[in-house]
């Protein structure tokens, strides 16, 4: 057979937003092979969930994590992207389109350039701090500009007007939002509802100015107010506009192409040329502008189905406009037009002032014709699924909001049909997140990655997970949730047999033989794992741990390290003392400080000097820089203390000097308190041990007191110090081998139960207790404090300094 | 408006391959750059500059992920081929062309003119 290479009819996109990349998916999705497709985008990035910039403003979501369509994904399914290329002219003779420097023919052209803010033609909108809201730079630059700021104005209070209140707000500025209209949000509630919209946002501490009508913005350089028609003026040092916005059409109107408002396509989403289509929020369609993302997702999918021929007579009819949104954390239900009132109209409406609910429905025709809801959103699927298939009111008309069942939300569920959509922000209906849900996306957030449902606005998060509990009952979790590292499909336990058996003892082994991915964090993991497994055979390589693990110390901000001596049970000597003030003097230590686990830290040192440091104190690493064991704290116990029972401090630096260089799944911190007074803190440690009135140890395990508090769990009471230690490494090496890795023992306790680890531990029902006891010793007979490493790096410039290359020889 | 001149780049002779440990990075200075050169498990040598675009991360004390470098401050990563971050778009750092020659590790540097 023969191999031609036949040439694809190119698919031009100017526009590589919400619309023109859903465009592309949908295209893809109907037939990848079809076309050759090459898109423009103005934004010098892949595409981004603008509904999402609300929360990059107020610091909600990292701008990475709105990202819908990353560069990578443009290259893997062959489509050209021409990021931070804006197209100025279309030649619709020679049926190509022209950039700066850039001309590129099409067979098929679409133009899916969206709108831009709309800037009233009012003085003093150059001013520096005068701000609109649509991209990510602008978001960038609103929130790089609030940090210098204590008061602004937002124009316009519809829905981006109080987005961007109250991102503004999260910045630390005192906001006041300006609005033409009597009241809030005019295009989608009443007067009622705005102003319980009004109430709902003063009382988060945002002012409205409502009926206001903005006639200039004052200021020499930087922006300094705002002036109102009526004289009256507002001091702010950045306004932010939201205005309403207007269609890009200036490229398709010069090209010829019929433009109104926006521009006009017909029921296919073309223009008057048959070969340019049209599609998102600078489209006309029926005589309408949509400026929500759902109907853009109806008109892309209906363009791909003419477009690659899967269905020629698909045609786009408009849609009815039915949204949840979710403005400053007031949910808001909104459907069809609501000021759109005629005298015939019956109008149903509910409210509870102290709970700023509001319900309002219009009905025409024993149909909903449109309706707002505020503050509470129960009614709302109900009500928009009657909105959309037009069906008649029921006849009590109460029961729109209230319903005719008891157990109508069970139901509900259960009862959508699988088109239903579920997440109008992304267009995902009832099946495909069933299906994904069958596929063992049993989280909300695995939902999402895998269906996109619920990461736009939110508002459907609890549908999906009702869902979730409707469906996954019989369905098995996401097998991955239970590998100990991502990177290595296996449970802890089959992973250490796996290592054993195939007698794998270093991570680039097990990666080679097991793995099916690479990543930082599965290669920490392993080693930590191999190191307890292998203990002296293990074969350790430094690419494999994390910076801290590679020279002994803590990383700083800065890229100097901190040095932390181990200082047994938090007990020192003047001798100590003096060497360790000595060696701060010496290498001018930025700042010596008592830590919270009982010892010194001397921090800001450079990585040249760490062996230095090292040397002159002549002491143990701390391991303050990694997971293992870290402090064991002391209160002065009998030795000392009028109430202790017993000594503390002994047990603990035996504890100490015991366990140093065990490493773990996550850190972990003993205390021992002589008395229950527990002056030790020892109940919200890993392992804590108090002594009781008489005289017993009392031993608890699973505490912490740091970003999680957690009391922790009596295992038992020992007589001795020796029976206290045995108990404590068998709990430790047992947490050691069965843990999840970052697992910390609040959350590995739990998870085991005290009931169990007491009948293994302490009973040693399942005969274990001398294997763990050998495994104690073998750890142990394993150490080597790894700051002796100062006497011999173990790689390449593991202690140099940044390597100048001064005067290049030129070759 | 200025003017750049684009000049061809020279590759300038930086260390012996055996001063780069395996599967980690290195930070040098060169000729005022900034730079980490990385050598990863496979053998691939690649450099960019050393500052993570983020919060300044020192990348050299980074680790690799396959031929991607990972920031030892809060884990951005950087491929090694293009720069860009995983989450693309967001920030990028500079690559420097790198050239073996016998056991000689070279660097092209940009030339200011
Ligand atoms: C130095 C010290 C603060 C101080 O000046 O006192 C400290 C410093 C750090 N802690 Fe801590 N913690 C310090 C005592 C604590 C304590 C108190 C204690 O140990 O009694 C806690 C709460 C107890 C606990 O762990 O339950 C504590 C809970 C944390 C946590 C939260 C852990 C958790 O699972 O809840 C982190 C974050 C983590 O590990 O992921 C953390 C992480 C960190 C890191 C390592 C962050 C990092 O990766 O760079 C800090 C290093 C700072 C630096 O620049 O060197 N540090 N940290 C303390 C060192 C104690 C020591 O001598 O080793
Ligand atoms: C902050 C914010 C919050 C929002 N919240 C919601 C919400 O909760 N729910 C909802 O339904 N909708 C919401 N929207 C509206 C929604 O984002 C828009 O309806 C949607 O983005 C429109 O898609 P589009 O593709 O038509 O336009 P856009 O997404 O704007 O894409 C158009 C792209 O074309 C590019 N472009 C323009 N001209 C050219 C040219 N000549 N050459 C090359 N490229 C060009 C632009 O740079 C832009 O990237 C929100 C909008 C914003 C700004
Ligand atoms: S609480 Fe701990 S982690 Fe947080 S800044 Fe202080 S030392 Fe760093
Ligand atoms: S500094 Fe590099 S990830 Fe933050």
């Amino acid at each position: 057979m023969s191999h031609r290479t036949i040439k694809k009819p190119r698919l031009v996109i100017i526009g590589n937003g919400m619309a023109g990349a859903r465009l592309i998916e949908d295209v893809l999705a109907a037939n990848p092979y079809l076309f050759e497709i090459v898109v423009f985008g103005d934004e010098p990035y892949g595409n981004y969930n603008r509904i999402l910039l609300s929360n990059v403003l107020n610091g909600s979501q990292d701008p990475k994590e709105i990202f819908l369509n990353p560069l990578a994904w443009y290259a893997e399914n062959g489509v050209t992207l021409h990021a931070g290329k804006r197209i100025s002219r279309i030649d619709r003779e020679a049926k190509c389109v022209h950039s700066d420097d850039l001309t590129v023919s099409y067979d098929y052209l679409v133009i899916a350039t969206g709108s831009k803010p709309f800037v009233p033609p009012i003085p003093g909108t150059s001013l520096d701090g005068v701000f609109v809201f649509r991209t990510l730079d602008d978001c960038q630059k609103i929130a790089e500009y609030a940090s210098g700021c204590r008061s602004a104005v937002v124009i316009g209070g519809g829905l981006l007007g109080l987005e961007a209140a109250k991102g503004l707000m999260t910045h630390d500025v005192a906001v006041t939002v300006v609005e033409m209209a009597p009241w809030l949000m005019s295009v989608q509630l009443d007067e009622v509802g705005g102003r319980v919209l009004g109430d709902t946002i003063a009382q988060m501490g945002i002012a409205a100015k409502t009926g206001a009508s903005t006639k200039e913005f004052i200021g020499d350089a930087r922006v300094k107010g705002v002036r109102f028609a009526d004289g009256s003026e507002l001091s702010a040092d950045m306004v932010v506009i939201s205005a309403g916005i207007r269609p890009n059409i200036d490229l398709a109107k010069e090209a010829g192409i019929t433009c109104e408002r926006a521009i006009v396509v017909d029921d296919q989403l073309r223009t008057n040329d048959p070969a340019i289509f049209s599609v998102g929020e600078c489209v006309q369609h029926r005589g309408m502008i949509y400026g929500l993302v759902a109907p853009l997702w109806e008109q892309t999918k209906t363009l791909a189905s003419i477009l690659t021929g899967k269905n020629p007579e698909a045609a786009y009819l408009g849609s009815k406009i039915a949204t949840k949104l979710k403005v400053m954390g007031v949910e808001l239900a909104s459907m069809g037009r609501i000021a759109d009132l005629r005298p015939t109209d019956e109008v149903v409406q509910f409210s509870e002032p102290s709970r700023n609910v509001y319900w309002k429905a219009i009905i025409r025709d024993s149909k909903i014709n449109a309706a707002c809801l505020l503050g509470d959103l129960t009614p709302a699927d109900d009500l928009m699924r009657m909105f959309q298939s037009g069906a008649a009111a029921p006849e009590r008309r109460m029961e729109l909001f209230f319903g005719g069942r008891t157990d109508a939300k069970e139901t509900s569920l259960a009862d959508l049909p699988d088109c239903h959509q579920v997440c109008d922000c992304n267009g995902v209906t009832k099946g495909k997140i069933v299906e994904a849900i069958n596929a063992g996306k049993c989280t909300v957030p695995g939902v999402g990655k895998a269906t996109r449902a619920g990461t736009g606005c939110g508002s459907c998060k609890k549908m999906v997970k009702g869902l979730i509990e409707a469906v996954a009952g019989g369905v098995k979790a996401d097998p991955s949730e239970s590998w100990y590292v991502p990177a290595v499909p296996m449970d802890k336990v089959t992973l250490m047999a796996e290592v054993k058996r195939r007698k794998l003892k270093s991570v680039s082994a097990v990666l080679r033989e097991l793995g099916t991915s690479v990543d930082e964090k599965s290669k920490n993991g392993l080693a930590s794992l191999l190191k307890g497994t292998w203990g002296t055979e293990y074969i350790d390589e430094r690419d494999a741990r994390f910076i801290n693990d590679r020279v002994h110390a803590n990383i700083q901000n800065d890229g100097t390290f901190s040095v932390i001596p181990r200082m047994y049970g938090g007990v020192t000597t003047a001798d100590d003392l003096i060497r360790i003030g000595e060696v701060a003097k010496k290498y001018e230590v930025r700042m010596v400080k008592v830590t919270g686990g009982q010892r010194i830290d001397l921090l800001g040192i450079t990585k040249e000097d760490l062996p230095k440091v090292w040397a002159d104190l002549g002491m143990p690493s701390g391991y303050a820089y990694t997971k293992a064991l870290r402090t064991v704290k002391t209160c002065v116990g009998s030795e000392f203390c009028r109430y202790g029972t017993n000594d503390s401090t002994a047990l603990g630096i035996a504890l100490e000097k015991r366990y140093q260089g065990f490493e773990f799944p996550a850190k972990v911190k003993l205390g021992v308190s002589g008395c229950p007074r527990n002056c030790a803190e020892s109940t919200v440690k890993d392992v804590g041990i108090v002594a009781t009135e008489g005289g017993d140890w009392e031993i608890s395990v699973g505490g912490a007191a740091g970003a999680h508090v957690r009391k922790s769990d009596v295992l038992c009471r020992v007589k001795t110090q020796a029976e206290a230690i045995q108990i404590i490494g068998r709990f430790l090496i047992y947490y050691r081998d069965n843990a999840k890795w970052l697992e910390r023992t609040y959350d590995f306790v739990p998870r085991i139960g005290l009931e169990k680890l007491k009948e293994i531990l302490v009973d040693d029902s399942l005969g274990l207790g001398v294997q763990l006891d050998a495994e104690v010793e073998k750890t142990a007979a394993a150490y080597v404090d790894p700051w002796l490493e100062r006497h011999q790096p173990v790689y390449a410039g593991q202690f140099e300094p940044v390597r100048r290359i001064d005067l290049p020889v030129l070759s | 408006m200025s003017l750049t001149i684009e000049r061809p780049t020279p590759y300038v002779p930086v260390c012996d391959l055996d001063a780069l440990p395996v599967g980690l990075g290195r930070a040098f200075e060169i000729a005022g750059h900034e730079v980490a050169i990385f050598r990863n498990r496979e053998g691939k040598v690649f450099a960019s500059v050393n500052q993570c675009p983020h919060k300044q991360g020192p990348l050299a004390d980074g680790m690799l992920a396959g031929d991607q470098i990972v920031c030892p401050f809060h884990a951005f990563r950087f491929h090694s081929d293009t720069g860009e971050c995983d989450q693309q778009g967001v920030c990028e750092v500079e690559i420097f062309p790198v050239e073996i020659r016998g056991n000689q590790v070279r660097i092209a540097l940009p030339v200011n003119p």
